[in-house]
């Protein structure tokens, strides 16, 4: 069953944040007459609940449809889906190189955003072909071409021909798929060379398995083939392949070069089928691995605790479930004197921590405590040890620290130009160095900072969102590790240090944030029966003070016979509600706390 | 030990009688105050006398089924049950008491029967009807005797009137007096509420209720003094609402008043016996507009809806022939429990768990606390295997004494007795 090459065409979607890329895969979809428009479901490719919810996608899913064309010929589409937030870059990138064309979709409102641009630069990067599509023109504001003009200067593709169309009510889909056979190059290959194929997800189901969704560059795979994973070293045998159809599995006999279509092969651990890996012939194996691999590393740490510290157990069941699909979520046991035992966990990004956590209080239903998100610092140890810390409480005695290090990224920042000022405030408080600025056009200006990944954790994003009316949009990228005069900032309350609390900053901020924090926690924490006090110490040295003061007087003055239910419901409120408290030596603290002392923000 | 009513030799087969409490509501008002958050307000003659007649009507529907109990208390409450005329309360006394049979509470006292009056509302023709009518004991509304204070909370009248009230009251041969006072009013100060203290000891009435002000939602005060309240800033502090809180206890002891239970001070042997039901667990029956009821372990309260309470009340009667209890044997076997016309609302049925909770949560309210041998014959279990590690810990923070069979709350405790009540409710088992 030879395919013809020249009728496959592989590409992906790229588009800021609704700019409508789901809207578009689905009207593709539809168009190519796989499913109906009666029988679709909105937005067929987010079949996560979480996902439909933040109107973005987090899974890669991937589709074949079959189109045929205005000449009457039939071609095969393999639509591949990719993440849209920046917290999943590398996932994205081994999707384009699943590709040889991508569609490049801007709003025709909106024109181009930051995150459309760091898409594109990494879609030119893998030599792909650029179609871009004005969408939304169905809107007021639109303004194609205006959005034409910043295509061409912005980004330097030709766009005078681009489609303009609305995804939402349907207009001028066909043109786009049109235009996929004209301009983008069908997949090469030779079908009988070594089997070359492209991981660029995975997923795994409690009956087959892990199934792991390929591009075969060449050779060919089989039912029955020995296949080899090149980074690991895994071997398994094929037990089915076959390829996409919109929410199911199509099994077929074989996959050749140029294809796209999933391998299931009896493997059981999602991380050793590991996106941007290769998968070769184990006896006939090709002589290089495909370029571009590498090992996710997560940015962003937390700890994860049980409230009831009998779920621990439940925990651990429900993170290993989660990782089996997906590989970037790391975890480790650990344990807290004002917690109890937990995990560290460690994410991609902000978002994949809210997901993560958001799945196992919904699907598991775990109550968490969560811990403040901290980054990775490294610390050069004046015996010469280098250690990288993603738990502050382990942050050694200072001194036995040479130096310290913690990591940067460099952000791009695009902004409507009456917020320049606001933004670059923030951007100068969060300690951020300017790189330069540039304007798109009258309006609109990019500016590039390079920033603590600490400062940008939490609440950066929305601070950037408050201060500009929710017109700016932020991409940024890992840049490296440098020197810093950071400080470990503990929190004593009523006199115990709760080792939960402890805080990394920079010195320079640590009296702010120490006081804010002690604020914050007053706010957060309800009168005792006597006095507490709340405390910022770096070291053995008090910076900031806050107390709650004893509560001497809480009675109900009547209590008579049509009183009585309601005096039983308060107090099963306030019963409730302790159980919600961690018992930190004599004081209760609520869960949020813990949190909320992040959130501290002024604007 | 408890031989009482037994007062014929006829009937071999007198069973022990069990003690009922009754409360009527009366929710009519000249006018309502600018802190009252109550089911009450003014009406017209019409609307009470359509509400009385309704009145009567619930109370008949238990003719027949009362055999068990015996009446040792009633409580005519509000509202302002004094403001409509007397009338109206001797015709329910006098149901009352044909349909139940009243007794005394311990030995031989006679039965309390109190009514709440304002000041200002009542007169010699009705203090004397209401003598007639079995009336022993007046709960007057007074609040403060600062004029002021008065026209601040919104009252309808003056100290001057109180006081001609109470010598009336006195004169007509009540002996069974309470005043209720409120601290903590906006602008209040020590020296104020001491005065207040000091009259309202020298006129000597036999019980006192002194409570603090709480701002209720949806009432004038809430929207003065509330959160979004322009006069907030008003208030008196924490600190001195807690000097006040101290300084009554001090000054009515003092004179004479102890205090029985967290709001409430009485000379000795003038507790109010029917608001001691509410803490002790005793049964009571409630009449009339949202009045409450805890019989047979069971705990409801009727409609709030003055419309809803009267049309039902109404529409069954029309066949009330037929849901009269006198013929119908399943509404005999269901005693109190039957609700003839509908009205009851938030029906709860207790478990041995809430009981045991409400033992303590209510009990402990009283200055005397709670009971362990009480605690064992009601339950069958001892309060120490249920409570022993909570009562425990409780004693080690002051909160709690353990004394001679008696469990009560410090005055510490009671002083935050509602962040330590909730200790008393038990995990779900």
């Amino acid at each position: 069953m030879g395919v013809d090459q020249s009728k496959i065409r592989n590409f992906c979607i790229i588009a800021h944040i609704d700019h409508g890329k789901s809207t578009l895969a689905d009207r593709i979809i539809e168009m190519t007459g796989l499913l109906t428009s009666r029988e679709m479901q909105d937005q067929v490719l987010d079949n996560m609940d979480i996902e439909r919810e933040r109107g973005i996608t987090i899974k890669a899913q991937t589709v074949r449809t079959v189109y045929r064309s205005r000449s009457g010929e039939e071609y095969i589409f393999n639509l591949i889906d990719t993440p849209g937030h920046v917290d999943f870059n590398y996932e994205v990138s081994r999707s384009l190189a699943a590709c040889e064309g991508a569609l490049l979709i801007v709003d025709a409102a909106q024109g181009i955003e930051a995150q459309t641009l760091a898409n594109v630069y990494m879609a030119i990067d893998h030599n792909l072909e650029i179609i871009p599509v004005i969408n939304k023109i169905d809107l007021p504001s639109a303004d194609p071409q205006r959005v034409i003009a910043e295509i061409e200067e912005v980004i330097g593709i030709e766009a005078h021909d681009a489609p303009q169309i609305s995804a939402k009510l349907g207009v001028n889909i066909e043109e786009v798929l049109e235009q996929i056979i004209a301009k983008i190059p069908h997949p090469k290959g030779d079908p009988d060379a070594p089997l070359q194929a492209l991981i660029f997800d995975s997923l795994y189901d409690s009956y087959k398995g892990v199934i792991t969704f390929c591009r075969i560059m060449e050779g060919t795979v089989r039912k029955g083939t020995q296949i080899k994973l090149m980074s690991t070293g895994v071997v398994s045998e094929v037990v089915e392949i076959g390829t996409f159809g919109p929410g199911r599995f199509i099994p077929c006999d074989e996959l050749s070069a140029g294809m796209v279509g999933y391998i299931i092969a009896g493997l059981k651990n999602v991380k050793d089928t590991r996106v941007g890996d290769t998968i070769t012939d184990a006896k006939r194996p090709c002589a290089h691995p495909l370029p571009g691999y590498k090992k996710v590393l997560p940015m962003v740490y937390c700890g994860m605790y049980p409230a009831d510290g009998a779920k621990y157990p439940d925990l651990r069941d429900a993170l290993e479930k989660l990782q089996l699909n997906d590989a970037a979520l790391q975890f480790e046991p650990e344990t807290s004197a004002a917690l109890g035992f937990g995990f560290r966990c460690g994410f991609l990004g902000l978002l994949h921590l809210e997901v993560v956590q958001e799945r196992l209080e919904r699907e598991f239903n775990l109550d968490l405590v969560t811990t403040a998100p901290s980054v990775i610092y490294r610390i050069h140890k004046t015996d010469g040890q280098v250690i990288e810390l993603t738990n502050p409480t382990n942050m050694p005695d200072p001194s036995e620290i040479e130096y310290m290090e913690e990591p940067f990224v460099s952000a791009e920042i695009m902004v409507t130009t009456e917020y320049v000022g606001p933004i670059m405030t923030l951007c100068q408080e969060r300690r951020g160095v300017y790189l330069g600025m540039e304007y798109m056009e009258e309006r609109r200006a990019i500016l590039r900072y390079e920033l603590p990944l600490n400062e940008i954790i939490y609440d950066f994003f929305d601070a950037l969102k408050s201060r500009s009316r929710g017109y700016a949009s932020l991409d940024y990228e890992f840049k490296g590790y440098v020197m810093s005069n950071l400080v470990k900032l503990d929190i004593l309350i009523n006199r115990e240090e709760v080792d939960a609390l402890s805080f990394i900053v920079h010195a320079d901020g640590a009296y702010e944030r120490g006081r804010k924090m002690c604020e914050k926690l007053k706010e957060e924490i309800p009168r005792h029966l006597f006095e507490i006090p709340i405390q910022a110490a770096i070291g053995s040295k008090i910076i900031a003070r806050e107390t709650v003061k004893a509560l001497r007087k809480d009675v109900l003055a009547k209590c008579y016979g049509g009183d009585i239910t309601r005096k039983k419901k308060l107090l099963e409120k306030q019963k409730e509600g302790k159980k919600r408290m961690r018992q930190i030596g004599n004081v209760e603290i609520p869960q949020k706390a813990f949190m909320s002392v992040l959130k501290l923000d002024d604007q | 030990m408890k031989n009482k009513g037994m007062n014929n030799a006829n009937n071999n087969q007198r069973t022990w009688k069990k003690d009922l409490r009754l409360y009527v509501h009366v929710p009519f008002c000249v006018k309502k105050c600018d802190y009252c958050d109550f089911l009450s307000g003014p009406s017209d003659e019409e609307g009470i006398e359509s509400y009385f007649e309704a009145l009567y009507k619930e109370v008949g529907s238990y003719e027949g089924r009362t055999g068990d109990y015996k009446v040792s208390t009633v409580f005519i409450g509000g509202g302002t049950p004094s403001c409509v005329r007397s009338e109206y309360i001797a015709r329910l006394l006098e149901e009352l008491k044909r349909v139940f049979e009243f007794s005394s509470g311990d030995g031989s006292l006679e039965p309390e029967i109190t009514i709440e009056a304002n000041p200002g509302t009542v007169d010699k023709d009705k203090l004397a009807d209401y003598r007639k009518a079995g009336i022993n004991r007046l709960s007057f509304g007074l609040q403060s005797t600062h004029d002021r204070e008065l026209r601040l909370l919104g009252r309808i009248h003056t100290y001057r009137e109180f006081v001609e009230n109470y010598r009336l009251a006195r004169e007509l041969g009540f002996g069974n007096i309470n005043i209720d006072l409120m601290s903590a009013l906006p602008g209040q100060e020590l020296s104020s509420w001491e005065e207040t203290l000091g009259r309202v000891t020298e006129l000597g009435p036999e019980h006192i209720s002194a409570y603090s002000l709480i701002i209720e939602e949806g009432t004038p005060f809430y929207e003065r003094y509330g959160p979004e309240g322009k006069q907030k800033d008003e208030l008196i502090s924490e600190d001195l609402d807690r000097l006040i809180y101290k300084r009554t206890r001090e000054i009515l002891e003092k004179y004479g008043y102890i205090r029985y239970e967290i709001s409430n001070y009485a000379r000795p042997g003038y507790e109010c016996r029917h608001n001691m039901a509410y803490w002790e667990g005793a049964l009571y029956l409630g009449f009339g507009l949202g009045a409450a009821s805890f019989i047979e372990n069971t705990r409801f309260r009727n409609t709030d809806s003055l419309e809803e309470y009267i049309k039902a009340i109404n529409y069954n009667d029309r066949s009330h022939k037929n849901i009269m209890s006198t013929n119908k044997p399943e509404h005999k076997n269901e005693g109190l429990l039957h609700d003839a016309y509908g009205i009851r609302r938030d029906i709860i049925q207790l478990s041995k768990k809430d009981l045991i909770e409400e033992f303590m949560f209510l009990g402990l309210r009283m200055t005397r606390g709670v009971d362990r041998l009480e605690f064992k014959k009601r339950f069958g279990v001892s309060m120490d295997e249920i409570y022993g590690n909570i009562l425990n810990r409780l004693e080690k923070e002051n909160l709690v004494i353990t004394c001679g069979g008696k469990v009560r709350l410090t005055d510490y405790g009671i002083d935050v007795s509602n962040r330590i009540l909730s200790e008393f409710l038990l995990d779900k088992c």
